[in-house]
Parts: C-alpha cells; structure tokens; sequence
C-alpha cells in the first residue's frame, strides 16, 4: 500500500464545499477513516453484534473473537509486552486520563504530593490533575516552554524533586513539538517518579513502543488515527493495573457482588464497566491494520517531507506576514501547523478558508495555558496525515491569499 | 468574497479596523464585567459608566475576531447616553435579531419574541448576515450578553 495514492481509500474526501474540492487539514483534531475501517464496522453489525463476554451462542462468540482481536492488535501496535492484559478501552484519551487520576491518582496522590506537568499539555492532562488539586491538595509544578517552542529542560532535575507522577504529551497539539518523552521519563524514574504519555497526538504519526518511550502509563484515541469515535485506550503495565482500584462501577467489572460489598474482574475487564464500544473496538482494529499496512515509519516520513513542503511553500509567499506558532525545523516536530498571519483573527481566517473548501481548525485548541503563555487568544491551525499532499498546501496558500486581501 | 458577503459587509470590517469606544475606564465608579466564549477563547471586558438610570460612558477591551470586537464596537456607539431601559430594550432587540438561530440550536434561553424594528437598530442591522452562520453568533452576541451581566450584577448588588 502506498501513502501517495491512499486519498482515494477516504469516502468523505471525494467531495465538494462551496463548489471547491473538500481539503481536510483538521486531522489533530480528528481524522477521517478509510472505506476499510467503515466496512469492518458495518460488517460487524451486519453478520456477528451479539453483547460481549456473555453469550455461548454462536455469534456471541465471534463478537467477542473480533473484540478481543481488536485488543491483541492495538497491544501489539504500541508495542504491549501484554497485549491481553495491559490495554484497556475507554471512550477516548480524556477518559484513558481521567482513569488514572480517578484510581492510581486519588490512591496515591495526598496533600503536598507533587504532579509535573508543563505548558503545552491539552487539557484533557491538565484538568484532571487540576481536580485532584483542588480535591486533595496535590501540587501541581510546571515545566516552562522555551522561546523556541521546545520544553525547557535546564532546571529539570530541580522540578522532579519530590515529584509522584510526571504527565506530559508525546506531541503538541498546537506547536507539534515532540519533546524528548524518554529523557524526561528516565530521569522522572530515577527519582521514583511514574510517567504518564499523553499519545493522543503521537500514537496516530509515530511509530510507538510503550518500552522504548519509557512510560507508565499511555493514553490515546482511536478517531485521531483513523479510527471510530467513541474509543480510546489506556494501557498500563500489568503490575500498576492490578494494583489501581477500579474506575466506574457495574457490569464486567466485577468477579462477585454481594448485599456488603463486591470483588472485581481480572485484567482488562476490571476497568470496562457495562457494554463496551464493540463495534468501534472492531474499527479501531481495522484502523491499526490499515496504518500498519502503511508502515508508521512511511507515514512519519510522509509528513516530516509534507511539514517542510508547507513551511517552505507558506514561509516563500506571505514572508513576514506568516508565522508559525511552533518549532522552526521539522526535527522532532510533528504535521501541526498553528499560523498566525498578519494580524487576521484565526476565526475569520477559518471562516475564509471555508469558503475555499479548506478546513482548518480556529481557537485555543483546549490548551488555554499555552495559549497565555504565547500571548494569544487562539491560533488557526492547519494539521497533517496520511491523506494529504502538497496540493492541499497548495490550497491552504491561496485561501491565506484570499484572506489577506479581504481584511486588507 | 463570494459567499461571505453577508458576514463581512464593509461597515463591519469598518468597525473592527477602527474599533470605536475602545479602552477602559477607572473601576469603580464604572461597572466592569468579562465575558468569555469558551469555545474560542474570545475575550471581552465592558466598562460602563452609569449614573441617573443613564449610560453615560462605555469603554471595550479585550480581544476578539472581526465580528466580535465590529459587534462591541457597533454596541458602544448604539448605546452610549441612552436610558438603562432604554439600552435594556436595544439588548433585546439585538439578541432576538441573533436569538431565532440560537434558539433552534438548542441554545437554551430562547428569548420572548420581540417585534424586529430594523429602524431601531440603525448601523446593527449590518450584523443581521451573521445569522447564516450559526457558529458565528456567538461572536456577535459576546460583548451584548457582557454588558446585560455588567447591569444586571449591579442590580443585584445595588441595595433596595
């Protein structure tokens, strides 16, 4: 399979806005899915819906064969020494988060005990600790951005001391910044620190392996990276899983209950309390086959090459006029581009660039730290996958164009 | 641009060039109040000063896209030595101008109906396009709902 001529594998691509081909450079935010992670789905419901881990009929039994595959295959796409075990679905990385800070965080997390985060994190890994906060006293430090839009690491010893848990995002959802995740975990380890990955925008662009990152824990979503919304994934080494109260109560989770109390299910159903989001488990598998098909390194490749193609064609025709919010290079940096072009506010940049059939994404894309820190209300951003090529940059530099002589 | 006529007609784009009434005034004696759109980090702060049922000064500040600091603007001159009622009347008559595609996106507060007198809304009309592009209303309304919480607070808060 091959990256340039995977465009046509996208449905919802082949049409047109405003009389204009449709070109999606919103993907950060959520990507569209192939023809083939549809079909898995449809065919699910079609032949083999039946609830999960209850029936002993026929097609009962296949539901739970896709559903458990879907999990195998997702372990093994983020490298899981335990796929089976250590890979649990959620409803999407904000609730992976919310998992950990509601278990391991309310156990372990008291007053005076540090969290570390930093300035560029989204709010889903902001939020959650931020409650904790409140709930319990729990400290919260950061570590700063620097002016290069890279995370200032110089005083990072200095940070950890005393610090429980460190969470940071393998990938910024406004800058694209890829931060030295395994550095940071190395040395949070060595202060017995553990370390949440916030992969939501690193596990669809990067080839991912829970080991080499270092982490404890790794949350992401499965409609960022071509997959179903309504389903995320939280793994965890097996150890930490067993060890975590359970997070939501009911069916599945439990081995007994009682009139005075209950015991819970193994691993992973021990944190998938009711029915779970089957159909989108059997997507989301589809979706990993697809990207693997791909080659993550390929896919990586494809948009460092496009990334380079967009700054170089932006940063030749609007000069001084155009900005970008994020790394100057394409090294450790991810296909996210937030602009700042003259002084246009994103809204009505996005609001132009509709009319040109580009979609991009206008506003402080739940970051509102960072965006304080870069001394703006929001940004227009522009963000890259698999499905894009230079002619939608191509696109994107007429639409700013177009913009530009519209508000002068 | 073809299709975005409606939204950027030239008195908008005219109003967020030149934004009238910009800045602050001393607080107190002016009532100050925030208003935030939480979906796009827009960011308002109305100044007003009021003194015998009269709006006798309004300042804006704060940062926004072209409808929402045009809108702000156009409200500023709109309302500025009018009567409290009678800026409470424009308020209403410029939300239900905005209200009939909130209301049918399940905005909630749906506003009584008011009879729309375009005369009454002088240079406003001009935010009347703002309509056909739902996600843009709340642009359009931030600085009016900003300035009905700046009086309304001050009501409260005003003893009996």
């Amino acid at each position: 399979m091959d990256i340039a001529s995977c465009k046509g594998d996208f449905p919802l691509l082949d049409q047109t806005v405003h009389g204009k081909r449709l070109v999606y450079l919103d993907s950060a935010s959520s990507s569209q899915r192939p023809r083939v992670v549809l079909e898995a789905m449809d065919d699910y419901y079609e032949t083999t819906h039946a609830n999960v881990h209850r029936g002993v009929y026929s097609i009962a039994e296949e539901a739970d064969r896709r559903y458990d595959a879907a999990r195998v295959a997702v372990g093994r796409f983020i490298g899981a020494p335990d796929p089976e075990h250590e890979v649990i679905f959620t409803k999407n990385a904000t609730e992976s988060i919310n998992l950990v800070a509601a278990t391991w965080g309310r156990r372990h997390l008291g007053p005076g005990d540090v969290v570390l985060l930093n300035d560029m994190e989204h709010h889903s890994n902001l939020v959650p600790w931020l409650m904790l906060a409140e709930e319990r006293g729990v400290e919260l430090r950061w570590i700063p951005l620097g002016d290069d839009f890279r995370l200032d690491l110089s005083d990072l010893d200095r940070l950890l001391d005393g610090v429980k848990l460190v969470a940071c995002t393998t990938m910024s959802n406004v800058l694209g910044t890829i931060p030295p995740f395994a550095a940071i975990a190395e040395a949070a380890h060595r202060v017995g620190a553990l370390v949440l990955a916030d992969g939501a925008q690193s596990v669809p662009h990067l080839p991912t392996d829970v080991r080499s990152l270092g982490c404890d824990f790794l949350a992401f979503s499965a409609h960022k990276m071509l997959g179903p919304t309504g389903i995320g994934v939280l793994w965890a080494h097996r150890e930490l899983l067993e060890e975590m109260p359970p997070f939501m109560g009911g069916g599945s989770m439990i081995g007994d209950v009682r009139h005075d109390g209950f015991t819970t299910n193994e691993l992973p159903m021990k944190f998938e309390a009711g029915t779970p989001p089957i159909a989108e488990a059997v997507g989301l598998g589809a979706a990993v086959a697809y990207l693997d098909a791909l080659g993550m390194e390929a896919i990586h490749k494809h948009e460092v090459a496009l990334t380079a193609y967009a700054m170089g064609t932006l940063g030749d025709r609007f000069g001084a006029d155009l900005r970008f919010l994020g790394p100057a290079t394409t090294e450790e940096r991810g296909g996210v581009l937030s602009i700042a072009y003259r002084d246009i506010h994103p809204h009505d940049l996005a609001q132009v660039l509709d009319q040109m059939g580009v979609c991009v994404r206008a506003g402080h894309h739940c970051a509102k730290p960072l965006m304080r820190r870069l001394g703006v209300t929001a940004t227009a951003r522009a963000s890259l996958y698999v499905y894009n090529d230079e002619s939608d940059v191509d696109t994107l530099a007429d639409a700013l164009a177009a913009a530009g002589t519209l508000f002068g | 641009m073809p299709g975005l006529e409606d939204l950027y007609r030239e008195i908008i784009l005219d109003h967020y060039r030149s934004p009238r009434n910009r800045g602050e005034l001393p607080s107190p004696p002016a009532r100050r109040a925030e208003g935030f759109n939480p979906l796009c980090g827009d960011e308002v702060v109305v100044y007003v000063d009021v003194d015998d049922d009269t709006l006798h000064d309004i300042r804006i500040s704060g940062q926004g896209c072209s409808i929402s600091q045009s809108s702000a603007s156009l409200m500023s001159g709109a309302v500025k030595g009018k009567s409290l009622p009678e800026v409470r009347d424009l308020i209403r008559t410029f939300k239900a101008m905005m209200s009939i595609h909130e209301a049918r996106l399940g905005d909630g507060e749906a506003d009584d109906p008011v009879a729309l007198d375009p005369d009454s809304l002088g240079e406003l009309a001009a935010l009347q396009g703002v309509v056909k592009f739902p996600v843009r209303i709340k642009c359009a309304t931030l600085s009016w709902n900003t300035l009905a919480q700046s009086l309304d607070q001050d009501d409260a808060e005003a003893p009996a």
